[in-house]
């Protein structure tokens, strides 16, 4: 294998193989595929958020001539394995799933299904859905977390029994989990404070914002042989939660990936899918389903909006003595909110002797979240970050300083009991130390600086690659893998070097589930990470067998050679110790069809890994406008731990893509809520940052090898996001002097914040407050 | 056979409609947009729809030599019209130098703004042929990118105002 | 979108008939589009026949008048307005507007006339055109009229223009001599946002150095553009001042009667107004040689 010191193309900025197609407006996206006789679907949405579903009556719509079917849940197959689980980053049960897709007995949310259409043309299929006559019995909403948990509040789910350690509650309620972790004695740690910091943290419901719609097309063959194009992040995930929702085995659905327009852990479950299958079988002839924005806003799955309560004790000196946090994160209609992840991340970056999470996984009517890049994680940031920014603040002490003297590393503990492997905390901290951004003085009114970490913990599951010597000599990358940010293209790369062969005869198709191995999806940070040992375990095969027909080759009757007599580099075999015998890469492929011995492929699995946490920081410097409360960034920097680059151009990428994500989260985006329903599912009061809200995106990239995999890779794509609103945050708190606790931070709120730090004298505040 | 309202052919419009360079001949739906016309009557799939009320910009073409958002412009408003897509930048298969830029400079992930993007830029960068960077982002404003954070596709555009990219 | 019929008549006689054989049918006129079509779209307006008038010649008139003011015809877009020669000179104001609403595709397809037709309270080109003192010209088959602007909006979203009237074009007076203006309004990010609100100020002064005129507008705080005549009473006659300035600014939030929505409070939009009102006066003034710190 070649080392760092040979790599062509590893750390390269090889630009994106397939982005030819995507300027050029070539490439198929879930919505751009057409087939003959095809129909055009439609989904029915609840308009309330809470109801009994008493009766759908489709008769009237069925009547209009161009429909050609209506589905309703009495469409789907009975249920069996209630609890199997799907999702990958956030899991959510079968019987929930299923509810989900499409409602039973009530409506959960504004915007839940009750029936989908499918007719000859748009027009029909609208007229059709004004005419499903639906009568609901509307129940009192359950808006927030905080009102879901009180004891007399209207429950979503009759049979839904908190999951806790201990007894099993009596009662159903709307709490689906309760996740304890710590270690330690904690009154010991507040006993031992100087300080003590506790502050109560609110956030918003926001969307991952991707820009295409979901968009599936789907057909059933005479064979009943389903075939669905769809925009997933995994086409095996897919196909297994169809297989299950309509109790169909495997061998007769095939998901074909279209490309995808941004996901950001969005596009995992299924929705339109299952509908479109349906509504396919049930009309003979291909459906296609495309959500308009409004129903993307409504009825997809955005992230937890979240009540966080962080408490932080630390010695003078400035070591931390004891971390707590309470952490009620809000589900939608069904559990499975990602409490354990945020867990994991809340205290992440930080060891202290004693640290304990009590975390809530609560129901509400809101659509059902979904991971939205590290899900979990920007909440529990903002909260830990600006906790840790105060307690520095009254320890006197520098923020980098402070996060140093309390940085975890390798064998440390994270409160989820988790010991850490070879991590980067430290390395990004140190990173941002000598930075020119952290050593430039800010001059100039109300301008203020703002540092925050950020973390992910990174998921692993299942990978699978073939790389295929065609007899030609070429090579071909065959993956079930979606291609969700350019792993394409880094895949090509890392083939390329590790058989160390010219990149351009490296090529990489991602083929659907009829044509792949089973690999989980992309998603949680993974696919890099995975797949750079699952392709390091296929060309490891493929270059045994190719030493196998080379040796076989250069054998003479009275020499037999075997692999284990040939070198190979750079496209050249050769018998060790007699490199003039030797033939290439190319002659080998030619000779494995003229010759025989079949085709060459390689295969690599891999399930189990040590995980490759990612450690982020970032800084920002505002100006803030206090008349109108406005934030300016002027100047920002990402930091980040990325174990080993494999394309600085992807890596960049990820990075800024992710901190405008965390910008947006921070001080524009939110749902409007009235009651359950959503007052603003549009692009113009859902506002997400521009370029003219921006300022150029620097970055500085850190190599901490990952504990595990051939290249020390560790994920990217999902650290990025978290620190953000905490950067603002305490940007503004340097800024203007005010310590803004909910978010988003919009200007409105910054301004009153202003306005009532000014116009009411501040007590000071007490030891522990 | 009765008749619903979308299915009466008094209600079609025939238009002739230039798009990148090819004239077309159309009987279209009055209350079908420019979008649908170039997407489903035309194939022509490289614009996309991300949002249906002019707010993402995603639908950007360049109708008589101006960007607007297709999805707010009526088929039979493109009557007479020139419309570029992105299908058209391209010339004898050569890609524009925006086209090239954006791929050397990582401005796009995803690609599903990119269509939308290069509309903008091309005009820009007629409007405006040596931009700074506030007017590229000017520029831009109208087009929502969720992946890059808009980082690399101001460097691009600078990059081709620059002469960098030919 | 439910289907409709589309015209396109040439002329204003052609479109009169299209308005007065309409039988109770719903006759939309469409110029930019781009808030009718949404609307549509989403099933906000109805309409059995959409009447696209851009091709009607009086409603693409863009011409400087006799009397030094200006002709903008209903159809004309944002960007034509603000790029023509000497509307940014002469009513700075305006092409602030112009060039604020939406993003570039939007400014190459929404019109003026659309914008105040549409008579959204946040309407961006209304405070301008209501402090250069606006007159909308109305026409349709029962005839023709001139209405000031401040009398056209009658309601948000609504207009004195009758179901079978159309706006033709909006004419703007010579601005006073001695005179400047300005248009700021507040949004969240820098760019596609409505108006949380919107401020214009003119300011002209006399031989002397005092105010000869004020005229100050609002939008998006009360259901209509409004003229916040309070403000404009403090400074007439005065000469300028920061006390002044502030005083007026206080007295703009009297013209306001603002709601609270997904866009702002009521309480935040009324603090806008003192600050735009107040920064758009200095503006003006500053223009004017007249320096206030």
């Amino acid at each position: 294998m070649a080392t760092k010191a040979t790599f062509r193309y590893i750390g390269k900025p090889v630009p994106k193989m397939d982005a030819l197609e995507r300027v050029t407006g070539a490439a198929r996206y879930g919505a751009d595929l057409s087939l003959p006789g095809m129909l055009y679907g439609k989904v029915l949405r609840s308009p309330h958020p809470h109801a009994y579903i008493r009766r759908i009556d489709p008769s009237r719509a069925l009547a209009v001539e161009g429909v050609k079917a209506v589905v309703t849940a009495a469409d789907l197959p009975p249920l069996e394995e209630a609890r199997a689980a799907f999702g990958g980053e956030l899991m959510i049960e079968l019987a929930h799933l299923r509810q989900l897709v499409i409602a039973h007995e009530k409506a959960l949310f504004e915007g839940h299904p009750v029936a989908a259409v499918a007719a000859t043309s748009p027009e029909a299929a609208e007229a059709a859905l004004d005419l499903i006559a639906v009568d609901y019995e509307p129940l009192p909403v359950v808006e927030n977390a905080l009102e879901a948990m009180k004891p007399d509040a209207p429950l979503l789910h009759p049979d839904l029994y908190t999951k806790t350690l201990g007894e099993k509650p009596t009662k159903p309620s709307n709490i689906g989990m309760i996740l304890e972790v710590g270690f330690g004695d904690l009154e010991k740690a507040w006993a031992e404070a100087d300080v003590v910091v506790e502050q109560a943290f609110e956030t918003q419901m926001v969307h991952q914002g991707y820009l295409e719609p979901q968009a599936c097309v789907a057909w059933v063959d005479s064979q009943g042989q389903i075939q669905v194009w769809t925009s997933t992040q995994g086409t095996f995930n897919t196909q297994r939660m169809l297989s299950a929702l309509l109790k169909v085995p495997l061998h007769k659905i095939t998901v074909i990936p279209a490309e995808i327009g941004g996901a950001f852990g969005g596009k995992i479950y299924v929705m339109l899918e299952p509908l479109a299958i349906l509504l396919a079988r049930k009309a003979g002839r291909p459906v296609k389903m495309v959500m308009d924005r409004a129903e993307v806003f409504r009825a997809t799955g955005p992230s937890s909006p979240a009540y966080i309560t962080v408490k932080a004790g630390a010695r003078r000196d400035g070591r931390l003595t004891g971390l707590y946090a309470k952490v009620i994160m809000d589900a939608g209609a069904f559990p499975g909110a990602p409490i354990d992840r945020g867990a994991w991340c809340i205290f992440a970056p930080y060891k202290a002797p004693a640290m304990k999470v009590e975390a809530y996984d609560v129901v509400t009517n809101k659509p059902r979240v979904q991971p939205y890049r590290a899900p979990g994680g920007p909440q529990v940031m903002f909260a830990t970050e600006s906790v840790m920014d105060m307690l520095a603040e009254r320890l006197g002490m520098d923020p980098v300083e402070f996060r140093l003297l309390n940085a975890a590393d390798e064998g440390d503990q994270n409160v989820t009991g988790h010991k850490y492997g070879r991590i980067g905390v430290k390395a990004v901290l140190e990173a941002v130390k000598r930075h020119p951004h952290w050593n430039t003085p800010l001059e100039g009114k109300n301008r203020g600086r703002g540092l925050a970490m950020g973390c992910w913990m990174g998921a692993l599951l299942t990978s699978s690659s073939q790389v295929m010597v065609n007899v030609d000599g070429t090579v071909t990358i065959v993956t079930g893998q979606v291609d969700l940010t350019g792993t394409r293209t880094t895949m090509v790369q890392m083939v390329a070097d590790m058989l160390q062969l010219p990149i351009e005869q490296v090529s990489i198709r991602v083929g659907d589930t009829s044509s792949t191995p089973y690999t989980d999806l992309s998603a949680g940070s993974r696919t890099t990470l995975t797949q750079s040992v699952a392709l390091a375990k296929a060309c490891q095969s493929v270059l045994e067998q190719m030493k196998e027909r080379a040796a076989e080759a250069l054998s003479k009757p009275d020499r037999r050679l075997t692999a284990a007599d040939i070198e190979y580099a750079e496209g050249r075999f050769w018998v060790k110790g007699d490199p003039e015998q030797a033939i290439s890469w190319r002659q080998v492929a030619i000779l494995s069809r003229t010759r025989g011995g079949g085709p060459v492929v390689g295969t690599g699995t891999v399930t189990r890994l040590q995980p490759a946490n990612q450690f982020a920081a970032q800084v920002c410097d505002v100006e803030v406008d206090p008349e109108t409360g406005k934030v300016k960034i002027l100047r920002y920097t990402c930091f980040q731990d990325v174990g080993r680059v494999i394309n600085p151009i992807q890596v960049e990428g990820q990075m800024q893509g992710g901190a405008v994500q965390g910008i947006g989260w921070g001080l524009f985006e939110y749902y409007a809520w009235d009651k359950g329903k959503i007052r603003n599912p549009t692009f113009l009061d859902y506002r997400m940052p521009t370029a003219l809200d921006l300022p150029m995106l620097d970055t500085a990239i850190v190599e901490v090898p990952a504990p595990d995999g051939p290249l020390g890779v560790r994920g990217v794509g999902e650290a990025p996001i978290t620190p953000g609103p905490a950067a603002l945050a305490n940007a503004i708190y340097r800024a203007v002097g005010v310590r803004i606790t909910s978010l988003p931070m919009t200007p409105e709120a910054v301004f009153w914040a202003i306005r009532a730090k000014t116009a009411v004298p501040q007590p000071a505040p007490a030891d522990g407050t | 056979m009765s008749t619903f309202p979308w299915e009466r052919l008094a209600l079609r419009i025939p238009i002739r409609v230039r798009v990148n360079g090819d004239t077309h001949t159309l009987l279209v739906k009055p209350w079908q947009t420019l979008l649908e016309t170039l997407r489903d009557d035309l194939g022509l799939t490289g614009t996309k729809e991300g949002c249906g009320n002019g707010n993402c910009g995603c639908c950007t073409v360049l109708m008589n030599g101006r960007p607007v958002t297709s999805c707010l412009v009526l088929a039979p408003e493109a009557d007479g019209a020139e419309v570029l897509t992105v299908e058209g930048l391209a010339r004898d298969g050569q890609p524009s130098p925006l086209q090239k830029a954006f791929i050397e400079y990582g401005a796009l992930q995803c690609g599903f703004c990119t269509p939308g993007f290069l509309m903008s830029a091309t005009y820009l960068l007629q409007r405006i042929p040596n931009p700074t960077e506030q007017e590229v982002r000017l520029g831009i404003a109208g087009n929502l990118c969720r992946c890059t954070g808009y980082d690399k596709i101001v460097r691009a555009i600078l990059a081709v105002a620059r002469g960098e990219v030919q | 979108m439910r289907p409709f019929e589309y015209v396109a008549p040439t002329t204003l006689r052609e479109a009169y008939g299209i308005l007065a054989g309409a039988n109770g049918r719903i006759v939309r006129p469409l110029a930019g589009g781009t808030d009718l079509i949404d609307q549509l779209r989403v099933g906000r307006k109805r309409a059995d026949v959409v009447m696209d008038v851009k091709r009607i010649p009086e409603m693409q008139r863009l011409t400087w008048e006799a009397d030094g003011g200006i002709l903008i015809g209903a159809a004309v877009p944002c960007v034509q307005v603000y790029e023509y020669p000497d509307v940014a000179q002469r009513y700075p104001a305006l092409g602030e507007a112009a060039r604020l609403i939406g993003s570039w595709q939007i400014q190459h397809r929404a019109s003026l006339g659309g914008n105040i037709c549409n008579a959204a309270p946040s309407a961006d080109t209304a405070p301008p055109l209501l402090v250069y003192g606006a007159v909308a010209h109305i026409g349709g088959p029962r005839g023709e009229r001139l209405v000031p602007l401040e009398r056209f909006f009658t309601g948000p979203g609504q207009t004195v223009l009758a179901p079978d009237e159309l706006l033709l074009a909006i004419h703007l007076p010579p601005p006073p001599p001695r005179s400047s203006s300005h248009y700021l309004r507040f949004i969240p990010r820098e760019e596609m946002d409505i108006a949380v609100a919107g401020v214009a100020s003119l300011v002209a002064l006399a031989p002397d150095g005092g105010i000869a005129q004020a005229r100050i507008a609002l939008a998006a705080v009360a259901p209509t553009p409004v003229r916040a005549r309070e403000a404009e009473a403090v400074l007439e006659g005065r000469r300028p001042s920061r006390r002044l300035v502030e005083e007026a600014a206080e007295r703009a939030v009297l013209a306001t009667r603002p709601i609270t929505d997904v866009r702002g409070s009521r309480a935040y939009r009324q603090e806008l107004v003192k600050v735009l009102t107040r920064r758009t006066l200095l503006h003006a003034l500053a223009d004017l040689g007249i320096h206030i710190d």
